[in-house]
């Protein structure tokens, strides 16, 4: 009979192919991960705080005396999820233009970022918001009630913005 | 009482307690897994996710039963409840306690059958209908992944049950008896057989991981080739008996080893120590504590074992079990026998 023995595990002895010094090892390798310190966090107790770099949904600036946007469109012209829709309006105040309806379909976004970097007026950021849920297609529309958040609220994503855009 | 009634009551507990014991299985599976891998595991259901089997059992209850078109209905539907029905049925002889002597001098036995003469080989037998279980559920879904599953059941059993019976065959010569009991009284007084057969202990050990499908010899449902095995195309409760039975499989099998290597019941002095007599309720209640104490650590270390090894090739599961164990068990028989002829 011509049996060839190449391969290592061919060539294994006796004990080797019994495996159980190995399984010994690995045994106590799991016994000692069981106390170790757990990895996983508890969400809706423990959340998690995200770095101003961090691309959660997107969001128009609340100033004290109004949005920033003004509606230019670039926003919904550069979204390749075509899921902006802004219709400009006339306002009294410095800036003149002022959008009447910005509505995202948050269904469509894919946070890219890509509103954000085009905005010339730094009016549409992203925040941390990451747990965004609705029940239905209609409520997946955000309109500007909750698509204006307090400057405020924004500053750590704005600043990130000024350092590295 | 009459004794039929009181052994079909016996019955009752035993089913209801395995099953349970399955039911907490599950948990335990889930929970140990979860820490060896750096998890916290299921937490939310009832105090420690303590009631997450129950949960899962309400969810496998309310699930849609789909059988596939060409499916053999008689046998899609009888597999489950052979697999089921054959994990539970070991448990009959199985003696978690010796006995309560009643005042008119009659022993009340705890086990469901006590003193069956061929109790052992009751068990093997019982083992080796578990594999139709399978075959018959991969067999019954027409479905190849399923068939394959079947298929790798059988041989697996067929060469592991081989290495299984020599191995105790080596531990009954000691015991000179096949009766459950028996066994268990002759190892009285921590004489257990692990200590003479610790070879012998090892290879029933492994066998028994390949005859309850647990890993590294889960096979016949690995998921990256069979997708799942004789399992897949079960649904619902079906599925559900499965699981159970896979759990109750790995209760029974750790029952049979401690009565079989680990003394059973047996507790060398503690019970002379705090002054027990043998009969008595209270000798009873501490066998069962040492009994499923005993249990206890060998159904961690299946789930130990399954979360550590990854699953054995084919050939090496063939290899492992007919060119390794099945020599060592013979080998082991022959030593044993020479010893007990020469010795005795
Ligand atoms: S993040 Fe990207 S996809 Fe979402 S609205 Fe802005 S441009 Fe469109
Ligand atoms: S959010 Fe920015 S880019 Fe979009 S319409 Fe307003 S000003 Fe223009």
């Amino acid at each position: 009979m011509n049996v060839t023995t190449n391969t290592r595990a061919e060539r294994m002895s006796f004990w080797e192919k019994l495996y159980l010094p190995e399984i010994a090892k690995g045994l106590a390798l799991t016994f000692k991960t069981m106390f170790k310190p757990k990895m996983t966090r508890q969400y809706p107790e423990e959340r998690w705080e995200p770095l101003g770099s961090y691309r959660g949904r997107p969001v128009l600036v609340l100033e004290e005396d109004g949005e920033r946007c003004v509606a230019c469109g670039l926003c919904s012209r550069v979204c390749p999820a075509l899921a902006i829709e802004v219709q400009a309006a006339e306002t009294a105040r410095d800036k003149e233009r002022y959008p009447a309806k910005f509505e995202i379909n948050m269904l469509r976004c894919i946070y890219c970022g890509l509103c954000e970097e085009v905005c010339p007026e730094e009016a549409i950021v992203m925040s941390k918001d990451y747990d965004i849920v609705f029940h239905s297609q209609e409520e997946a529309i955000f309109g500007k009630d909750k698509l204006l958040v307090p400057i405020a609220r924004l500053q750590e994503r704005l600043e990130f913005l000024r350092q590295y855009k | 009482m009459s004794s039929l009634a009181f052994t079909l009551v016996k019955g009752a507990i035993a089913l209801n307690f395995a099953l349970v014991i399955a039911a907490a299985l599950v948990y335990l599976e889930r929970r140990i897994s979860a820490w060896m891998q750096y998890r916290i595991g299921p937490n939310r259901v009832g105090p420690f996710g303590l009631l997450q089997p129950l949960a899962d059992v309400l969810k496998l209850y309310t699930k849609e039963d789909i059988v596939p078109y060409n499916a053999n209905k008689t046998f899609h539907r009888l597999a489950p409840i052979i697999s089921i029905a054959v994990a539970l049925a070991m448990l009959c002889v199985i003696a978690p306690a010796s006995y309560v002597l009643l005042e008119d001098g009659t022993k009340l036995f705890i086990a469901v059958a006590p003193n069956v003469n061929v109790g052992f080989l009751l068990i093997l037998a019982l083992s080796s209908i578990g594999v139709y279980g399978i075959t018959l559920a991969g067999w019954s879904s027409n479905n190849k992944y399923s068939l394959l599953g079947g298929l790798r059941s059988s041989a697996q059993m067929i060469s592991y049950e081989l290495a299984m019976g020599l191995a105790a065959v080596a531990a009954v010569m000691l015991s000179g008896s096949l009766d459950m009991n028996h066994i268990i009284a002759s190892q009285a007084g921590g004489r257990w057989n692990i200590w003479f057969q610790p070879i012998g202990f090892i290879v029933f050990l492994v066998a028994s991981f390949a005859e309850t499908n647990r890993a590294p010899f889960d096979l016949p449902e690995a998921e990256p080739e069979l997708v799942g095995g004789y399992h897949t195309e079960f649904s619902g409760m079906k599925f559900g008996l499965f699981y159970l039975a896979e759990y109750a499989n790995m209760f029974t099998a750790s029952a049979v080893m401690t009565t079989l290597y680990l003394g059973g019941y047996d507790m060398p002095f503690l019970p002379q120590l705090l002054g027990l007599q043998e009969g008595t309720v209270a000798r009873v209640l501490f066998e069962l504590a040492v009994f499923f104490g005993k249990v206890s650590v060998l159904l961690f270390f299946f789930i130990w074992v399954r979360w550590t090894l990854p699953r054995f090739r084919y050939d090496q599961l063939m290899n492992l079990g007919w060119r390794v164990l099945l020599p060592l068990g013979l080998a082991n028989i022959i030593v044993t026998g020479a010893i007990v002829f020469f010795v005795r």
